[in-house]
Order: structure tokens, then C-alpha cells, then sequence
């Protein structure tokens, strides 16, 4: 009994700022999503109407709700492989026996992980301005026509998944290269004396002892990444023809521009469904390849 | 003895500080260019008014509205701020706003019957009068006077008839690769000017009347344009430089702005220098009415120091004020009498504009009308692009602009009822 007091003594401070600034505001958005709550509702309470799950249905059937679910799931599905493959590969490099200067490109491979974002955006603008960026300039030498990379609704999409992927994959390389260095040495020797070339040193022994690790940084990658919003908002403002409206960016609009927040807390709703499904899917696969 | 000096410097310097605190602090948001220039006006008025200090603070366009809302939200509102005439109903219905008649009653500075009718009218809101226009924004046309002439057209056409047929006679004297005329689909404003023209009312009885006859006129001569090939179904960011096309030859005429006047004035190639003209908006039949866009001082009802920042308001508003911001920021003065300073009745590229702020034509106001010509740009894209039929877009237009209005609706029914039930509380 006493002991169990002395737990409760411990946890007690963590559960009382979870509850206050984190149980409470999300069971105030969960109500305020059965609402109408508006600029009516803002002026005047007695303006406020119970909708039950009127917003949910009016969501579904929102072209934009889609196309943005449809915009969210395309920066996941290419950024979430591509920003794990770039950071596992730029720890592998820095593991590598071989490697110099490792402090040095350590730091600056995670440079782009603290900067400000809204500084990023700038310089990015104009490496891909569409006549007077860089990264144009470089195509126009090997002869290819420039890109209106942000201006394009089939290109700038793919753009704010190369800002993403380079602006975040710094944090996962670290997580990877500690999960690196974990893995006992005489597993490699032993596979040497067996005459195993480093391929399948890298598929039989690095991948599997990094598992547990694949599966952390997969769950957090995927989560973060569904909340795509601030890429989106300081590069493109969801244009061009609303080819980079993130779910999130949808519900920022909704919120804080119409100031529709019953109808955005439901866009959030929805949002933490969908991440908490595919998470929870994620978590199974792993639990049943051992992974975890 | 040095004692004493050093503390009767320290008495003077703290009463000097004492009467740098007795003057009343305005706190002022502007938003965009005209918050960088009226700050260069602001010493002129502590000038003439010692004991009160203007704090400016400036607001990008585009966080405006959200901070707005925010700072309502949490009772942080300014005294006297710069705000869009769209967003007027929308403070009005939020109950921030001060009802200025009075102050306007008892001014001899904001003189009513100065300001052009269609730009007074966007501040009023169910009989109030919540704003005084700052400056107005409107769209008209721009033309080659070369271009058109050769085309056989010795002045700029008055009609939609006269209009259409000066296009046609363009487009077939000029041929391919070239336009009669540029509407960049990323605006509103241009299908909006049109819509405005009619005489059906945009929303009526607190829905939308956008199946009317009178609309589906507009759009079918807006979508027109596009199918006869005489306008090139591009947004502007989709045009490299709209100002280098324009002397290029690429289309004749382009609904602007005001402040393109400048931009034209300084990208004129020498040749083409005086090639190029303003002309007010064409209509069904005769000169056509045009947006009362722009901008109003407001004061907040909750601001203790109206009196002091109504003030400010008419400093801002008196001509000689205004002239001065003209020349500097070149946004169209609201008031007839600036208009009378020698240096605006000279320049001819401001004529038209003056002559088509006395046909501005306030749109409905409505909290939902930035959705609402959202939803209208969306459509024309539809139209033009989408190759959506003008009665299919029509129809849903109506109905999700319907659908908008709904809880407007609800909320209006509600204190009708509210008024029946107890008469003597009334509408805020």
C-alpha cells in the first residue's frame, strides 16, 4: 500500500501536466468537433449548436478533405522510405571503418535537423526558383529544360518531399548510428573468417540486429510525417491548385482562416485515427517479424 | 555643489520622463506597403497633436486576418486599425466595432458627402456606419491605345457589344499566339467586376442568387471570352512577367489595378511610352459599375482612447493628408475633393480610375463573402479549364454558396425569435 503511494508520489507531477496540457485540450477538441463552433459562436455562445457527427460526414464528403489525404498519403508513402534509406545510408558512411573526419560531417549532416525551418525556405526558394535558381542552372547544363519546381502542381509536391527529407533525416541517422554501434564486432569477424563479402554482411547481420531500431524510427518517421504542415505552408501556401494541402494544412485553413474550429478539430479527429491505425498496424508487423 | 546638480539633473530627467508618459499612446495596425508609408506621416501629426504619440505596428497581408481574430479572441485589439472593407461585417457581426456616426456627426473633417457613395457604403453595415474609407481598390481596364487603334478602334470601348466586337476584330487581325485580352485565373476579381454589373443582387434574403439570370450573364460572357480564344486560359504565374507580355503584343487589353499604373509607367519601353492607356470598366450597356474594393479605419469598441484615436482618423482623411499618400504609395484617394489637387487631375492614367469610383458598387456583406468568392473563382477555373457546362457550375455554385450561408441563416432566425420573446433586448 505504502509503496504503491510512493509510485503514485513519483508519477503524480507527470500525470498532472499530461492531464492539463495534454488530456484536457484533447478532450476539448473532441467535444468542440461535435460542435459548429465559429465566428457566430466566437460572438455570441447562445450561436453555438450541438451537430453530433455532422462535421465527420460533411468531411467525407469534401473533395478537398480527399484531395489533402490524397497529397498527405503521397508525401508519406515516398518520403517515409526515402528519408530512412538516406539517413541509414549516411550512418552506414559514418560508421564505416574507413570514414574520416567523422566528428565533423556528424555535426554537419545534422546541421539541417536545427535550423529554422521558415531560414530553410527561403534559401530553398530560390535554389528552385524556375528562372533564376541553382538547381535549374545546373540542369540547363546537362541540357535539360528548367523545372517550375514550385509553380508546377506535378512538381511541387516532390520538392517539398526533398526539403522534408533533407531537413529531417540528420535525427534518424543519429538514432541509426547508435544502433550501429551496438552491434558487437565479432559478428563481423566471424562472418569475414567465413568469407561472407559485405553485402550479405549487410543483409544477414547489420539489418536484423538493427530491427528494433528500424521499427522505432519507422513509427516516429510515419507519425511525423502524416503531420506534414510547416513545409507546405512557408514554401507553397498549399498552391499550386492545391497540390500541397497537407491533411494538417486543411485543418489549418478550416481553423484559423474561416475559423471553423468545430469543423477543424474533427479534421484533427480524423487525422489521429488514421495515424493511430497505421502505427498500431506498423507495431503488429513488427511484434510478428520479432521485430520489437 | 555637485551633488545638487547631479540630482537636479536627475529631477529634470525624471520629469522630462513623466511628460513623455503623460501623452496618450494610440496603438495603430496597418497592414502591408501602407503600413511602411504611414509611419512617415505619423511625426506630422504628434506634431500638431503634443500630447498624443501614434505606436504603429505593422502587419504582413497575410497573417492579418488571423491575427485579427486571435487578438479579438484574447482581448488584445488595438485602437484604431487598417481593415479590408470585406472584413467590416465581419468585425461588425463580432461585435468589435465602434459605431462612428456620431464622431462623423460631430467632425469637420469626415464629410460624407466628399466620399464616392459606393466606397462610403461598404462600411455600413445593417444601417451602422462602422468605417471611414482609407483608400479605395478597384479594377479597370488597361489597354494599347497602338494596338487598338490599328485594329480600327479610335477609343476604348463602352459596351460589353462594343467590347466584344473590338476583340473579335483583334484577335482576327493579329491571329495566333497572341490575345485580345488577359484575366489570370488566380483572380476573382476580374469575373466578380462583371457579376457586379448586373442588376440582380449576388445574395438575397440571406441566400445565394447566384442562378440568377443576371449572373449566368456575366459568367457566360467571362467564359466566352475564353472559348472564342480571345483570352488565354492562364493564371499569372503561368505568364512570366505580365508587364513585358503586355508590351510584347500578347494581349490588348488586362483588368488591373491601381497600382499597375506605376508598374506600367516604369516598364514602358521609350517607344511604347505613351502607346498605353486606362479606360473605365465597360458595361451591359453603357460604362459598367466596378468592385468598391479597399481599405477602412476602424476603431474598436472596447478601445479606451476613441476620442483621442478618432483623432488620428482625421488627420488621415483630410485631402491634403491623403494627396501626400497618394504621391507616395499611389492607392486611390476615397474623396472627391483630393481628387481636385492639381497633381491628380493631371495624370491621365488616374482619370479613368476617378471616373470609376463613382460607379464602385459595394459587394453583399456578409461574414462568409471571402468563401463565398472562392468558391466563384473555383468555378470560372472549372469552367474555363475543367470544360465544366456554365449551368452545371452555375447550379453548384449556388448551392455550396447556399450551403455557406446556412448557419447565417440559423443565426439570424435565432434572434428574430430571440426579439419576439423579450422586445426590449435588441440586436447588437
Amino acid at each position: 500500500m505504502k509503496r504503491s503511494l510512493v509510485a503514485w508520489v513519483f508519477v503524480g507531477p507527470a500525470l498532472i501536466v499530461l492531464g492539463v496540457f495534454f488530456g484536457l485540450p484533447v478532450f476539448a477538441a473532441l467535444l468542440l468537433s461535435l460542435t459548429d463552433f465559429d465566428l457566430y459562436a466566437l460572438a455570441d455562445w447562445r450561436n453555438l449548436r450541438f451537430v453530433g457527427f455532422g462535421n465527420y460526414i460533411e468531411l467525407l464528403q469534401t473533395p478537398l478533405f480527399w484531395k489533402s489525404l490524397g497529397n498527405t498519403f503521397y508525401f508519406v508513402i515516398v518520403g517515409v522510405p526515402l528519408s530512412i534509406a538516406v539517413s541509414l545510408g549516411a550512418a552506414l558512411l559514418l560508421n564505416a571503418p574507413v570514414a574520416r573526419f567523422r566528428a565533423f560531417f556528424r555535426t554537419a549532416l545534422f546541421a539541417p535537423v536545427v535550423t529554422t525551418l521558415v531560414a530553410v525556405a527561403v534559401i530553398w526558394r530560390y535554389l528552385f526558383h524556375s528562372s533564376y535558381g541553382l538547381v535549374n542552372w545546373a540542369l540547363g547544363h546537362v541540357g535539360i529544360a528548367p523545372i517550375d519546381w514550385l509553380g508546377d502542381p506535378q512538381w511541387a509536391m516532390p520538392t517539398i518531399i526533398l526539403l522534408a527529407v533533407w531537413k529531417n533525416f540528420g535525427y534518424n541517422m543519429v538514432i541509426f548510428l547508435a544502433g550501429l554501434q551496438a552491434i558487437p564486432q565479432d559478428l563481423y569477424e566471424a562472418a569475414r573468417i567465413d568469407g561472407a563479402s559485405r553485402r550479405r554482411q549487410f543483409w544477414h547481420i547489420t539489418l536484423p540486429m538493427l530491427g528494433p531500431v528500424l521499427m522505432v524510427v519507422g513509427v516516429i518517421t510515419v507519425a511525423g510525417y502524416f503531420q506534414l504542415f510547416a513545409e507546405p505552408y512557408v514554401m507553397t501556401r498549399g498552391d499550386p491548385l492545391q497540390s500541397t494541402v497537407s491533411v494538417l494544412y486543411f485543418m489549418f485553413e478550416e481553423g484559423f482562416r474561416w475559423w471553423n474550429l468545430g469543423r477543424a478539430s474533427a479534421v484533427a479527429f480524423l487525422l489521429f485515427l488514421i495515424i493511430l491505425a497505421i502505427t498500431a498496424a506498423m507495431m503488429r508487423f513488427g511484434r510478428k517479424k520479432g521485430m520489437v | 555643489m555637485r551633488l545638487i546638480a547631479v540630482v537636479l539633473c536627475v529631477v529634470i530627467g525624471l520629469t522630462a520622463c513623466r511628460r513623455v508618459d503623460d501623452r496618450v499612446t494610440i496603438r495603430f495596425w496597418a497592414m502591408g506597403r501602407e503600413a511602411e508609408v504611414v509611419g512617415e506621416l505619423i511625426p506630422q501629426f504628434e506634431r500638431e497633436h503634443p500630447g498624443l504619440r501614434v505606436e504603429l505596428q505593422q502587419i504582413p497581408w497575410t497573417a492579418a486576418h488571423e491575427k485579427l481574430l486571435t487578438a479579438y479572441a484574447a482581448d488584445a485589439l488595438p485602437d484604431i486599425c487598417q481593415l479590408g472593407n470585406t472584413w467590416v461585417p465581419e468585425f461588425a457581426e463580432l461585435n468589435a466595432l465602434e459605431p462612428l456616426q456620431p464622431y462623423v456627426d460631430a467632425s469637420g473633417i469626415v464629410d460624407q458627402k466628399d466620399y464616392f457613395e459606393g466606397i462610403w457604403d461598404t462600411n455600413v453595415v445593417d444601417g451602422r456606419l462602422y468605417g471611414v474609407p482609407w483608400y479605395v481598390d478597384t479594377r479597370l481596364m488597361f489597354y494599347r491605345k497602338d494596338l487598338l487603334a490599328a485594329a480600327g478602334y479610335d477609343h476604348p470601348p463602352k459596351t460589353w457589344a462594343e467590347w466584344s466586337a473590338a476583340m473579335t476584330a483583334i484577335k482576327r487581325q493579329r491571329g495566333k499566339d497572341t490575345y485580345a485580352i488577359l484575366l489570370p485565373l488566380n483572380e476573382f476579381e476580374q469575373l466578380l467586376s462583371l457579376a457586379l454589373q448586373q442588376d440582380d443582387p449576388l445574395l438575397r434574403d440571406g441566400r445565394s442568387n447566384l442562378d440568377s439570370p443576371g449572373f449566368r450573364r456575366a459568367l457566360g460572357f467571362y467564359a466566352g471570352m475564353f472559348e472564342q480564344g480571345l483570352a488565354p486560359p492562364m493564371s499569372e504565374t503561368q505568364i512570366s512577367n505580365v508587364w513585358d507580355e503586355f508590351f510584347n503584343g500578347m494581349f490588348v487589353f488586362y483588368v488591373s489595378g491601381p497600382w499597375n499604373i506605376r508598374e506600367f509607367r516604369k516598364r514602358a519601353p521609350a517607344h511604347l511610352k505613351d502607346a498605353w492607356g486606362t479606360a473605365p470598366l465597360p458595361g451591359p450597356d453603357g460604362l459598367g459599375a466596378g468592385i468598391a474594393g479597399g481599405t477602412s479605419l476602424v476603431l474598436f469598441r472596447d478601445s479606451p482612447r476613441k476620442a483621442a484615436a478618432w483623432k488620428f482618423v482625421e488627420f488621415l482623411s483630410r485631402p491634403e493628408i491623403q494627396q501626400k499618400f497618394h504621391a507616395e504609395i499611389g492607392d486611390l484617394p476615397p474623396r472627391r475633393s483630393t481628387w481636385e489637387h492639381p497633381e491628380l487631375r493631371a495624370d491621365p492614367y488616374a482619370a479613368a480610375f476617378r471616373d470609376q469610383l463613382e460607379r464602385v458598387k459595394p459587394t453583399p456583406k456578409v461574414l462568409e463573402w471571402e468563401r463565398v468568392v472562392q468558391e466563384m473563382r473555383l468555378t470560372s477555373e472549372r469552367v474555363v479549364r475543367g470544360g465544366q457546362s456554365q449551368d452545371d457550375a452555375v447550379r453548384a455554385l449556388d448551392a455550396s454558396v447556399d450551403a455557406l450561408l446556412e448557419k447565417r441563416r440559423w443565426v439570424e432566425s435565432q434572434r428574430v425569435a430571440r426579439m419576439k420573446a423579450a422586445p426590449s433586448e435588441s440586436a447588437p
